[in-house]
């Protein structure tokens, strides 16, 4: 793969620092993410991820440094001028709404109308049709787009969620921890759906703790810990494999004292069982 | 199911599938369809147990619609409200409220009644914006801070009417300039097959169409389940919560309004305690009708439905002979019946493909 170095910048920020009273959520972060690539955001709990792509999606103000879109500096004071701005965030379970029609939900706060005056209706007609094409693009195949979203399945679920995004004409996709609930097929399922994203030119920044689902897809890894930037840069793919990125999300020690551990577990195991073969 | 091996990330393009026009499946699994048969089979328990006895006949049939259609102006728009993911239990004052304003600015102030019904009508327009920014701003659930509402008005309206009048009801207002008029809106009756029927029917049946036009096929019915459904995801690609949630309290407390003035012309009288009890039979008509509590989805058809059963089972019981006291024993039993068939299709609308 040609390491596109040169792509236009979708969304950056440049020494970013977030404090929530005493405690300081992200501290001098600097990202850089690109159109047509899959930036993948990695870190523990509490690393500053949430935190980061809220400052993006403009639900928090960054404290000290800039946000900048397109090259453009910008100062979001509501979700909605980042949705704005053609960056959309698909939330891991508030994406859809169970009860609610396929096509319904993929134009919930976008509905097309037709007829005029008072009659100015929901065109149901042209939603069904939008929705099952973009569906079979997925290659998901609905009997019916007036089913309700519940019966879908995780993973048909989020592929749409972030279909729905990018008709609507998303240039950023913020997907947070899209394959946490999924199994492996269903993770496959929504990361073909990204594949598929990235290939349109769309910037994927990809928030996850599962290194084996992220890997293959991403372009760009950002290891997020304690609220700052792992190593103080963001790699490229050619330059770290998938043992250094599980090794540095963990911490190097303590990993190896994980392993300790569980080798003197099997050990104990294995006592144990000798002493039961005995009885 | 249909996906492509993990890893292409080719779309795949599938033959274009015809949008099924008709599924038996589909249609049993609509919200409504436990109401329409409950409906069917009261009507047919009161054809066999009364319909000898008047059940079955023009004026029976004009009674218990006068019933429904009372009730039903109300659940059309409480449907939508549980909807939309909110109760309104400050209706049942709002109802009396609204009747004891009119009449009073028309009786013991002397202006014209069409006033009074003007004001009547902006004082349920504020009820019904400061239920829904109360709601809003507060985060309380809105069960809570519409009962509080219920008391604070029904109250307020015994207070006032006692201060201004030393009693709690007031007649007469056949008698007043404009009343003439104001029947011909809200208490116009029409004659069919030899019996006289309310235009209370009319209305309900106009506001039915209406309020299930609004949920089914305009934008506005989209973010109402939207918002009952997920208001955080609904929040997220963009619907207008606050404006969602502050005209489905108004349209509420609007339906009251209409109800009260309803009474009011038909009796020619207003009392402080109209309207009581109102609030609880109106969610029962909703969940009746296929309603959640829990908001995201229902049906106003099922409403409409709910309020029907309701006005057969209150007539019927007495076309039967039955003290009319049964009654409530009745509606109890089938609401609980209700909601565990609606719990029933619920499950299959999200299980089955």
């Amino acid at each position: 793969m040609t390491v596109a170095n040169n792509r236009d910048s979708a969304v950056e920020l440049r020494n970013v620092s977030k404090f929530f009273g005493n405690v300081t959520a992200l501290d001098d972060v600097s990202i850089d993410v690109h159109y047509g690539e899959v930036h993948c955001l990695l870190g523990d709990n509490g690393a500053g991820k949430s935190t980061l792509i809220k400052i993006i999606s403009g639900v928090f103000k960054p404290d000290r440094g800039e946000l900048l879109v397109d090259g453009q500096q910008v100062r979001f004071s509501s979700p909605r001028e980042s949705l704005d701005h053609g960056i959309a965030t698909v939330y891991q379970d508030l994406a859809m709404i169970p009860l609610m029609s396929i096509s319904r939900n993929f134009f919930l706060g976008t509905e097309p109308l037709t007829g005029w005056g008072p009659l100015r209706r929901f065109d149901l007609k042209h939603a069904d049709q939008v929705t099952r094409d973009e569906l079979s693009k997925m290659g998901i195949y609905v009997r019916d787009t007036d089913q309700p979203v519940g019966t879908l399945s995780g993973g048909e679920r989020q592929s749409v969620a972030i279909a729905r995004a990018v008709y609507h004409g998303a240039k950023v996709l913020i997907l947070d921890e899209p394959t946490a609930a999924l199994g492996v097929k269903e993770a496959g399922v929504v990361l073909r759906y990204v594949a598929q994203a990235r290939a349109r030119g769309i910037a994927v920044i990809l928030i996850t703790h599962n290194v084996h689902h992220a890997y293959p897809i991403a372009d760009r890894f950002t290891i997020l810990n304690r609220g700052g930037v792992m190593d103080s840069k963001t790699y490229l793919k050619a330059e770290i494999t998938r043992e250094e990125v599980v090794n540095r999300m963990a911490g190097g020690e303590e990993l190896d004292d994980l392993s300790h551990e569980l080798a003197e577990f099997a050990r104990r195991d294995e006592a144990l069982a000798d002493r039961e073969l005995q009885v | 199911m249909a996906t492509a091996p993990v890893g292409s990330a080719e779309p795949l393009m599938s033959a274009p599938v015809a949008q099924p026009r008709f599924s038996a499946k589909k249609v049993l699994l609509k919200p409504e369809m436990g109401a329409l048969a409950g409906a069917i089979a009261v009507w047919i328990f009161f054809a066999v147990v009364a319909g000898d006895r008047g059940f079955l006949n023009a004026r029976g049939t004009a009674s218990y619609l006068e019933v429904a259609a009372e009730l039903g102006i109300l659940a059309a728009f409480v449907a939508l409200l549980m909807i939309g993911g909110e109760f309104d239990l400050s209706l049942g004052s709002t109802i009396g409220a609204c009747g004891m304003i009119a009449a009073l600015v028309a009786s013991e102030y002397g202006h014209n009644l069409w006033l009074g019904i003007g004001i009547s009508l902006l004082f349920a327009i504020v009820v019904g914006m400061a239920n829904g920014i109360l709601v809003l701003k507060t985060g309380l659930p809105s069960f809570i801070v519409t009962l509080a509402m219920l008391f604070m008005i029904r109250g307020a309206t015994t207070g006032m009417t006692l201060k201004i009048t030393n009693r709690t009801q007031v007649g007469g207002l056949n008698d007043l300039p404009g009343y003439d008029t104001a029947s011909k809106l809200f208490a116009y009756e029409f004659h069919l097959f030899g019996a006289s029927f309310a235009g209370s029917i009319i209305w309900w049946l106009v506001l039915t169409v209406i309020a299930g036009w609004i949920l089914l096929r305009s934008r506005f019915g989209n973010w109402i389940t939207g918002a009952g459904g997920n208001l955080q995801a609904a929040r997220n690609v963009g619907v207008p919560i606050e404006r969602v949630k502050i005209l489905l309290f108004v349209g509420t407390a609007v339906s009251a309004w209409l109800l009260a003035m309803i009474q009011i012309i038909n009796a020619s009288s207003a009392d402080v305690v109209r309207g009581e009890f109102k609030e609880f039979y109106a969610i029962v008509a909703a969940v009746i009708g296929g309603t959640l509590l829990t908001g995201g989805y229902g049906s106003v058809i099922g409403a409409a439905l709910g309020a029907l059963i309701f006005g057969m089972v209150q007539q019927g019981i007495v076309y039967a002979g039955v003290d009319g006291q049964w009654f409530d024993f009745v509606l109890g039993a089938m609401l609980l019946s209700a909601v565990l068939v609606n719990r029933f299709v619920r499950m299959r609308a999200v299980s089955t493909r």
